[in-house]
């Protein structure tokens, strides 16, 4: 009596399945991704009646089919792990979509049990719901519940373990007819599937057979690979039927499945499961809500408005707690400094590890502060609204409604940041769609190039505003230009159905925020810290070593020794800093990366761009902030904070090599070249290391295509 | 007085009740698995700013196509 229990818990998008996950858990779970697709695998435990409990979250889904990785990964956890039990979780506000699925397991043959969630709803909708009716005519347990408090909970796992208890045996479908021209052959299918034991491992002979009609790639896929003799007599009966089909019905098997199912749920309602009680005259809040949200004009005046208070307190709030992360880090690498002697292993610390871990911990407040408020608008169902009204702009770049808050996020807005821009792409459920917008988000101005491009028009330009304007505008320009070049050539393909439900308002929980969000940074720290860290100590490396030869470095210490005898003072000060700062451009200068920096001089010359500049670049692959320090390096200025750069941009302003040309040349380049590394390593983990190793390669060379001709057309555009 | 029309053709607040759905492969069966099957009734409540996609009531929950979407699916329509 005492073994342990799993459960999987599945439903629709929307219909409370997480928060019932929340509340049975608590905070004992575990998150992980299904081997080689990102769709999430969250388990947790829970202790009912003195029995241990496993509680797999599934993903949301409408339906089982092997369209979506979604749907795959859920049927695929309950055919191959078989969990005792699933809990099926309905909003029961819309019983028969919801039932739809629950349909589809029963067929299955899995032990399923029934939650009927927001039944607050269901009833101030003046509705009544016969559970017990419900539950006899499926033959199911049936519980109602209200995850948001809990509702039910108990209820509906003593009904679990119960019904475990009772059905230890098999697993027993559920037949449903699928009508007259479906049934017959479908009987010869399994008589064939039954005689040759056909997959029989995997789901009963019925459920195997209606795959078959489907047209299900998976399943036919499989059954070619354990039997392809069997398969091809399925597959045989499959085409004939869908012929005749066809010619008589005009119609797929596939459809008429689909059609009959809904059919069988119509029956069921027939008899009475649904009763109105108080018929509403008046619109429901959310109809309402909708009537002005997304009103032809006033909605999209709303949703700016909504888009640019979250971006505004993300990158406002998120600064505080970004500081404090920021300022531990500054105090922590002055406490290394100082307890340390100077050398190798002091520059490893400071400038590689500390720089680096603080580099991505930094991240982490702002991460945290834009979940919440992504999860605020995905629990509450604006952000389907926004899609809505923003697919037919973005599907015209081959994106999809949900691809404008990922890129606005990335800097669609100046300031952003591609990191959380990326990480809120999995709100999107098609995959081209979602690619594209990847591989576009970093395109936009992130608050990292904000410094190059105050520190260019600073040096170049009379108006800094201006030149915002443009190169927010511009990255806008590239990113859906780039969408729609990669949608029609390497992404190519008819665009992923968009049909989609608009959800009723609803006031999300605190605690399903709080809980989405600390999964989200959690993942990122653990993730990303570990790829990030190393990748740091290589750049670092790449710009210490050699570093400055026995006979430069003694040059430069005869110079401090000539120095401190003829100077004393302020002078001598300032005279010692020079020669630190032109030490440090030497070594720059000497290093790996000042080496890269002087060979891609050939290359690079066509842009305008030096090896001063090449390195910053270089360097700025780890982090956009470093291509301002680096510069200041690089110009023997020393560290120049990326915040107030004046003299380097007085510098820069100078210097013959520098004209209006090259700056623009550099600004598209910054703009458009390789994302940074964390950038990077977000973007395999939402795709793959392939995809992330084409944004670097793609994006540099375009980013040089374009600001070569930058470079040459603003030189003959200004007489050069 | 009521007539098929495709689903794109029906203005907002118009009611009626679907027919035919004529997708195909994964567009056909997304648009099925959402419930939207013959003798199902529909409402048209609401478009765009930009008239695309559209959004519809249909058992008791609200759903959202793309015009191009909407072309596969027939509809009887009953006046409002």
């Amino acid at each position: 009596m005492d073994q342990h229990l799993t459960l999987a818990l599945a439903g629709n998008p929307n219909c409370g399945k997480t928060t019932m996950y929340n509340a049975l858990t608590g905070a004992r779970q575990r998150v992980g991704n299904y081997p080689g697709v990102t769709v999430e695998h969250r388990e947790g435990d829970a202790h009912h009646n003195g029995r241990d409990l496993t509680i797999v979250d599934l993903p949301g889904t409408y339906s089982l089919t092997a369209y979506t990785p979604e749907e795959l990964v859920a049927r695929d956890y309950i055919v191959e792990r078989r969990p005792q039990a699933v809990v099926n979780i309905l909003d029961a506000t819309s019983l028969e979509r919801n039932l739809y699925l629950s349909l589809q397991f029963m067929e299955l043959g899995v032990p399923v049990v029934l939650a009927l969630n927001m039944m607050d709803a269901v009833r101030k909708q003046g509705k009544e719901i016969d559970t017990p009716l419900l539950s006899k005519l499926l033959g199911v347990p049936v519980v109602e519940t209200v995850a948001r408090i809990g509702g039910g909970k108990r209820e509906l796992l003593d009904a679990a373990i119960a019904y475990t208890a009772e059905k230890t045996g098999d697993w027993k479908p559920l037949t449903i007819s699928y009508g007259p021209d479906l049934d017959p052959v479908l009987q010869e299918m399994v008589a064939v599937i039954e005689k040759t034991g056909f997959l029989a491992e995997r789901a009963p002979s019925r459920w195997v057979a209606i795959k078959f009609l489907e047209n299900d790639e998976q399943l036919v896929k499989l059954g070619l690979q354990s039997d392809a003799e069997t398969s091809a007599t399925l597959s045989g009966m499959t085409a004939a039927v869908g012929r005749h089909c066809r010619s008589t019905l005009k119609i797929s098997p596939e459809s008429l499945i689909a059609d009959y199912r809904y059919g069988y749920i119509a029956s069921l309602m027939k008899e009475g499961v649904v009763r109105v009680i108080r018929p509403q005259a008046r619109l429901q809040f959310s109809d309402q809500l909708d009537r002005l949200l997304t009103q032809q004009f006033l909605g999209p005046a709303i949703m700016i408005g909504i888009l640019y208070a979250i971006f505004f307190v993300t990158f406002h709030l998120g600064a505080i707690p970004m500081g404090w992360v920021e300022n531990f880090f500054a105090w922590f690498s002055d406490v290394v400094s100082a307890t340390l002697p100077d050398g190798l292993v002091k520059s490893m610390l400071v400038d590689g590890i500390v720089g680096g871990v603080g580099g991505v911990l930094g991240f982490v407040p702002l991460i945290m502060v834009m979940f919440m408020m992504i999860s605020f608008l995905e629990d509450s169902g604006y952000m389907a609204r926004m899609a809505y009204m923003m697919d037919r702009v973005m599907r015209a770049f081959g994106l999809h409604g949900s691809s404008v808050m990922p890129l606005i996020v990335s800097g669609g807005i100046a300031g952003g940041c591609a990191v959380p821009g990326i990480m809120a792409t999995r709100t999107l459920r098609s995959p081209k769609e979602k690619l594209a917008t990847v591989l576009t988000a970093p395109f936009m101005s992130c608050g990292a190039k904000v410094p190059v491009i105050i520190l260019i028009s600073a040096a170049f330009f009379d108006n800094a505003a201006s030149v915002m304007f443009w190169t927010v505008l511009g990255g806008w320009i590239a990113a859906l230009l780039v969408a729609k070049l990669l949608r029609s050539t390497i992404i190519r393909g008819a665009s992923t159905p968009f049909v989609m439900e608009l959800p009723p308002y609803r006031m999300p929980t605190l605690k399903g925020l709080l809980i989405h969000t600390w999964e989200r940074s959690w993942s990122y720290v653990r993730k990303a810290g570990t790829v990030i860290l190393g990748i740091s100590i290589l750049i670092w490396a790449m710009m210490t070593f050699p570093g400055l030869s026995v006979d430069d470095m003694a040059a430069f210490d005869a110079q401090r020794t000539t120095a401190e005898a003829t100077l004393s003072g302020a002078e001598l000060t300032t005279h010692l800093v020079t020669i630190d700062n032109q030490a440090s451009q030497e070594a720059l200068r000497h290093s790996l990366a000042g080496k890269i920096g002087i060979a891609m001089e050939s290359v690079t010359k066509y842009a305008g761009f030096d090896w001063r500049t090449n390195i910053a670049l270089v360097g700025g692959f780890a982090a956009k902030e470093v291509i301002v320090s680096t510069l200041g390096t690089a110009y023997s200025l020393g560290e120049v904070d990326a915040e107030a750069a004046e003299g380097l941009s007085i510098r820069l302003a100078a210097d013959p090599s520098w004209n209006r040309a090259t700056a623009v040349a550099l600004l598209v380049f910054v703009m458009l070249y390789a994302p940074c590394l964390v950038t990077v390593v977000v973007i395999a983990r939402e795709t793959s290391w392939k995809w992330a190793t084409f944004s670097v390669i793609f994006n540099t060379g375009f980013a040089f295509t374009l600001s070569v001709i930058a470079f040459n057309l603003t030189r003959a555009l200004i007489g050069l | 007085m009521s007539e098929m029309m495709s689903l794109r053709e029906m203005k907002v607040n118009q009611k009626g009740v679907i027919r035919m759905v004529s997708g195909e492969g994964e567009l056909g069966r997304r648009i099925r698995d959402m419930g939207l099957v013959p003798n199902t009734d529909v409402m048209v409540i609401g478009k765009a700013p930009l008239k695309d996609p559209v959004a519809l009531r249909l058992r008791d929950f609200t759903l959202t196509l793309r015009n191009s979407e909407a072309d596969f699916i027939f509809v009887d329509s009953s006046e409002e």
